[in-house]
């Protein structure tokens, strides 16, 4: 019993902080109230320190099933360990370290105008007015749900984690700023949100429906030793589009540049971690699920008529996905990455030039999803997309929290005006060099300019794609690197080379210490990982251990 | 541990002048610099030239051990003749840039001495990845120096500069790995015991520059020329090669004077070397293969290169194209794929770089004393500035290919040659039935491709000589505003640069071109030191390349895959 429950620690310690963040934040002592983002933060980084000590490792029933905790299953040992057996540990780490990176910017998010006049002696304490309590605690809700993606064995309580990692953020979008743009940006999300989980919901039942279990570790069995029927199948591909919308992918892209410019910037690095996680999380369950053993011609109507005819698809000593599901992910990534760096070059607003490449960073991410599981972190494409993560974390939040710490004065009603423009941030390397170097550090990792982080989160991408003869796939990718590179050098250099009018005055900084605090750590973390990142990429490859994959050749069909 | 400080070094000088006040950034850079040519020059010394074709002075770190990357270092002959160049323009360079350069002082100089470092990494790397890293990270430095202290249409000339670069060393990225991924799945039990104990990381992943050159041979004839498709779409870019050669123009004009001198002297050089360390010994088959093509479009570089040349009024841009025409000859005799050819390609890297460099270095001269580098604008120089003339009409014979003079020797040996590849020279073409001649290499250039590219040494004698005698000979004319040189400028109290200068050369322009015009007259004169310290290199390149073409020459038809090769299966597994 104690033993299951150590699955659970971290999350454990995130809702309680989320109960005491909820009643400090609602306090009328002005050093309670602010205490609150400190015990958010304390408390990630606890979660994430128990997500390594204390998970349980190594095979056998201890690394077994949450879901015959919960819901009481019982477990056939035929069916062995979980499916990523070594993801849990590893992934609540990355998500507690950036997650606290992310928590950085967001001091003042809500409330400031408020805590402005309460201050001043203007207005009381109004508990009905306030929102600290909420939106800290919807930062921990979202991250409690994220971690439990991490540990998910089964298709309810993926569904459920998913939607506890979603629903917070729509929530946070709204009132992130006091704007109505910030409003509309919040129910969109929500509604194309809502849209986004009815399909994958539809997904999984339909799974349910094919395989007769919602356990991940039974559906998997039940593939790889009865092979993988169509219903199953059709319902692996429903529930991939529906994950696309979480990782802003095409054709479930269209909110994420709204949404991104509606929202406040911190909330919008927020968005481009925390759901794109979830869904690679969830997109690489399912894919274990079904298993990257298939082997298939690269092309024709043939496959694709076998793919759903009726005799089930058996695993073989290939190393592919079946085809259809091959297909609609190389089509779909190559359309995000694309669809996403094409579309950033036209910006000019530099978040939704954001926006834009974090669709086009899905794109990469999804080529190590095709590549699959590899035997060295070279050729593991699971390894490749648990790194990336880590790196587009570090690297993102670095950019937005620079562009939360700056504003360019107050609008009418006091609130804060945001840097919008690239032109806002001319000459930043001059008048504030530490975000105008953050900003050129951080973008030129993004675009994967050697020796940064950044490129090293792609070599990897680079190295599995090839070994799993996605040559073309790579080639689209190093090409869209390349597009990636018009803008990314215009982010990184109008800081750096251009200068301001000596008319406007720069932007001001924003009066929380914490946001440039946020940008500079990520900045430092962005050149210290790219130095001893090959320890870090060591952790992602133990990760990425994907249950009776390592039997399977290293090369050919 | 040499070659490590050959980089270290401006690294470090770098940061001290990003730390140190304005007035020493300048100081630091000249020590810096000097420091990196000190080094490079003991590096020579301890350097055991008899076994040049060894990469030596080695040492490896590893860093991302998951993915098999390391800082591994090590160089032979050619790497190391390279790295020799680029210590000798690096203090060329500060010297250059002390009176043109007045604005944003620190930022210049620390960008220029990190430029250094990733070239001399670039040269030094035994790592596919490392060398990749440096050849990347050269395009930062490049692009702030040139969109900070550009002239007009600096921004423009920047962004194409690092896009085309970019795009096309993606793709090499992509071939290299794709090579490192053959490697990795080799089966050891398929190769020769011989080879495999040279190489003990055969059929491991690793991104060791010999152990994939040695698995690059192994590949199959389909999946080299893919390889080769993808190592040239970077390659080309940087030599330029005709097609792909439009930035280069662009960004030579809006350059400042030591950022054109780099990019000629050396940057230019990345190109070329890598296609000799990479394309040629990785995929010889299908370098044997496609060399005529490649040396086709090497020729129409040098007759297009040269014809747009004719046709400048600006200076600088007349230079530039001239690199384009210049760097097909050096391609040229790359492709002849035989011992001459590839020596002079080699020599001409380090020639261009010495004249090139240097005509940059005193077309920044005139543009400093009148602003000016339109040949319209100027003229009959030769009265005013003695001495600037003086070096102007030495290196443009150096560039022409003056006999006596550096370029003639790498020019002459790069065209012979193309002529001697061909295993019927002296015999069908011209029509004859007598036996093929004693030089004969197999190949497949030949006369053709050597005399067309011949026209090209007479159109560049045209053009270069047409420029000296506008601007240096004829009547004297100086542009408005600039009647008494810079002296008149001062009188008129309009004066921006800090230390005035005189009208004819400083003592300090002096120094920077002397060990230029000292180098080209020597390895003018007497090569034989240089073309020894590179053949050990080369005759291992030569002895690679030669198996296949001796294939083609008896078959007439592509070469079967290598005898060894465990390829065909590999053929399969790619999509």
């Amino acid at each position: 019993m104690t033993e299951r429950l150590a699955f659970l620690y971290p999350e454990i310690v995130l809702f309680v902080a989320t109960c005491v963040v909820m009643v400090l934040g609602l306090s009328r002592s002005l050093r309670a109230r602010k205490s609150s983002a400190v015990v958010a933060g304390v408390s990630v980084l606890l979660a994430g320190f128990l997500a390594v000590v204390s998970t349980p490792r190594g095979s056998g029933d201890a690394a077994c099933p949450l879901s015959g905790f919960v819901y009481s299953h019982a477990l056939t040992p035929a069916m062995g360990q979980v499916l990523l057996p070594e993801l849990a540990p590893y992934a609540k780490a990355v998500i507690a370290l950036v997650g606290a990176l992310l928590l950085l910017p967001m001091a003042g998010t809500v409330d400031r105008t408020d805590e402005a006049r309460i201050a001043a002696g203007k207005a009381g304490f109004d508990p009905l007015r306030s929102n600290r309590a909420e939106f800290y605690a919807f930062y921990l809700f979202s991250l409690t749900g994220l971690m439990l993606c991490a540990s998910a064995d089964n298709l309810i309580w993926l569904f459920l984690a998913l939607e506890l990692t979603s629903l917070p953020t729509y929530i946070m979008v709204a009132i992130s700023t006091s704007r109505n743009r910030s409003r509309e940006a919040g129910v969109k999300y929500f509604f194309l949100g809502a849209l986004g989980a009815a399909v994958f919901l539809y997904g999984f039942a339909l799974v349910y429906g094919g395989t007769g279990t919602t356990n991940l570790n039974a559906i998997a069995h039940s593939i790889s030793t009865g092979g993988l029927n169509t219903i199953t199948l059709l319902g692996v591909v429903v529930s991939l589009l529906g994950l696309c919308f979480k990782i802003a992918a095409a054709p479930m892209h269209f909110y994420t540049p709204d949404v991104y410019e509606g929202a406040a910037p911190q909330v919008s690095g927020f968005l481009a971690f925390v759901p794109k996680t979830a869904g690679f999380i969830a997109i690489l369950l399912l894919c274990a699920a079904v298993g990257w053993g298939y082997s298939h011609a690269d092309s024709g109507v043939g496959s694709l008529l076998h793919a759903v005819s009726a005799e089930p698809l058996v695993q073989g000593t290939g190393r592919r996905l079946p085809y259809l599901l091959w297909l609609m992910i190389w089509v779909v990534a190559a359309l995000t990455m694309t669809i996403g760096n094409v579309l950033a070059v036209l910006q000019r607003s530099v978040k939704r030039m954001l926006a834009y490449s974090s669709i086009a960073h899905s794109g990469y991410m999804l080529v190590g999803v095709l590549a699959g599981p590899g035997d060295s972190a070279s050729t593991s494409g699971v390894s490749a997309v648990l790194f990336y993560l880590l790196a587009y974390g570090v690297m993102n939040a670095g950019t937005f929290a620079v562009l939360a710490a700056l504003e360019r004065g107050t609008d009418s009603e006091g609130q804060p005006v945001e840097v919008e423009t690239l032109d806002d941030l001319r000459g930043l390397c001059a008048s504030h060099p530490l975000l105008g170097w953050t900003m050129v550090v951080c973008s030129l990792s993004l675009l994967g300019l050697p020796p940064l982080l950044g490129f090293f989160g792609k070599l990897p991408l680079f190295t599995s794609g090839i070994a799993a003869g996605q040559i073309t796939l790579v080639v689209v990718l190093g090409l869209n690197s390349a597009i990636a590179a018009f803008y990314y050098l215009r982010l990184a250099f109008t800081p750096l080379l251009e200068s301001r009018d000596e008319s406007e005055a720069p932007p001001a900084l924003a009066p929380f210490r914490s946001r440039m605090a946020g940008a500079v750590i990520a900045a430092v973390g962005v050149l210290v990982l790219s130095a001893i990142g090959g320890w870090a990429m060591g952790h992602a490859f133990d990760a990425a251990t994907v249950k009776g994959a390592g039997a399977i050749a290293p090369r050919g069909h | 541990m040499l070659l490590m400080a050959a980089i270290l070094i401006p690294l470090v000088s770098a940061v001290l002048i990003a730390a140190a006040p304005e007035a020493r950034a300048k100081t630091i850079a000249l020590l810096g610099t000097l420091a990196q040519l000190v080094i490079a020059c003991y590096a020579a010394t301890v350097f055991d030239w008899s076994f040049s074709s060894r990469a030596q002075l080695g040492m490896s770190v590893a860093w991302f051990e998951g993915l098999g990357v390391s800082l591994s270092l090590g160089a032979d002959g050619v790497s190391l003749v390279l790295i020799l160049l680029t210590g000798l323009l690096g203090p060329i360079c500060v010297l250059a840039s002390s009176t043109a350069i007045t604005t944003r002082i620190r930022t210049y100089y620390a960008w220029l001495l990190v430029l250094q470092a990733a070239m001399a990494g670039v040269f030094a790397a035994r790592d596919v990845i490392l060398f990749y890293i440096c050849f990347e990270f050269t395009l930062i430095p490049m692009f702030i120096l040139i969109s900070l202290w550009g002239s007009t249409n600096r921004r423009k000339a920047a962004i194409k500069f690092f896009l085309f670069t970019f795009t096309g060393s993606v793709v090499a990225l992509a071939g290299l790995v794709y090579v490192t991924w053959f490697n990795a799945t080799l089966d050891r039990g398929a190769v020769p015991q011989v080879i495999l104990s040279q190489n003990e990381l055969l059929g491991t992943w690793t991104f060791d520059v010999s152990t994939l050159i040695t698995a690059g041979q192994m590949m199959s004839a389909s999946e080299q020329a893919w390889v080769l498709l993808a190592l040239m779409a970077g390659f080309a870019v940087k030599v330029p090669l005709f097609p792909v050669h439009t930035w280069l123009p662009l960004a030579h004009t809006e350059a400042p004077t030591a950022g054109s001198v780099i990019l000629a002297g050396v940057l230019l050089k990345l190109g070329t070397y890598a296609i000799y360390r990479f394309a040629l010994p990785m995929v010889p088959e299908a370098v044997a293969l496609y060399a005529p093509h490649l040396s086709m479009l090497c020729v129409v570089g040098i007759i297009y290169g040269g014809l747009i040349c004719w046709v400048q009024t600006d200076v600088k841009k007349l230079v530039a194209y001239s690199s384009v025409a210049h760097l097909g000859f050096c391609m040229l005799g790359m492709f002849a794929l035989n011992n001459t050819g590839i020596t002079g390609s080699i020599l001409y890297m380090v020639n261009h770089g010495l004249s090139t460099g240097a005509l940059f270095l005193l077309i920044g001269m005139i543009y400093e004393r009148y602003h000016t580098r339109d040949m319209n604008q100027l003229g009959g120089l030769a009265a005013k500035m003695p001495v600037w003339a003086t070096f102007m009409v030495f290196f443009t014979m150096a560039s022409v290919g003056l006999p006596g003079l550096n370029g003639f020797v790498s020019e002459f040996l790069c065209l012979l040659g193309a002529f001697q590849a061909s295993s019927s020279w002296g015999s069908g073409a011209w029509g004859s039935d007598i036996e093929p001649v004693a030089a004969a290499t197999p190949g497949a250039l030949g006369p053709w491709f050597a005399m067309i590219a011949g026209t090209g040494m007479i159109i560049a004698a045209m053009y270069l000589l047409y420029m000296v005698g506008k601007v240096v000979w004829g009547p004297l004319k100086t542009p408005h505003g600039h009647a008494g040189g810079h002296a008149g400028h001062e009188s008129s109290g309009a004066d921006d640069h800090p230390a005035p200068l005189p009208t004819d050369l400083s003592g300090r322009e002096i120094v920077t071109l002397m060990p230029l015009a000292v180098l080209c007259l020597v390895l003018g004169v007497y090569p034989k030191p240089l073309m020894n310290a590179i053949q050990g290199s080369v005759d291992q390149t030569v002895a690679v390349v030669r198996e296949p073409l001796r294939t083609h020459a008896v078959t007439g038809a592509p070469a079967k895959p290598a005898p060894a090769s465990p390829a065909n299966t590999h053929g399969e597994g790619a999509q």
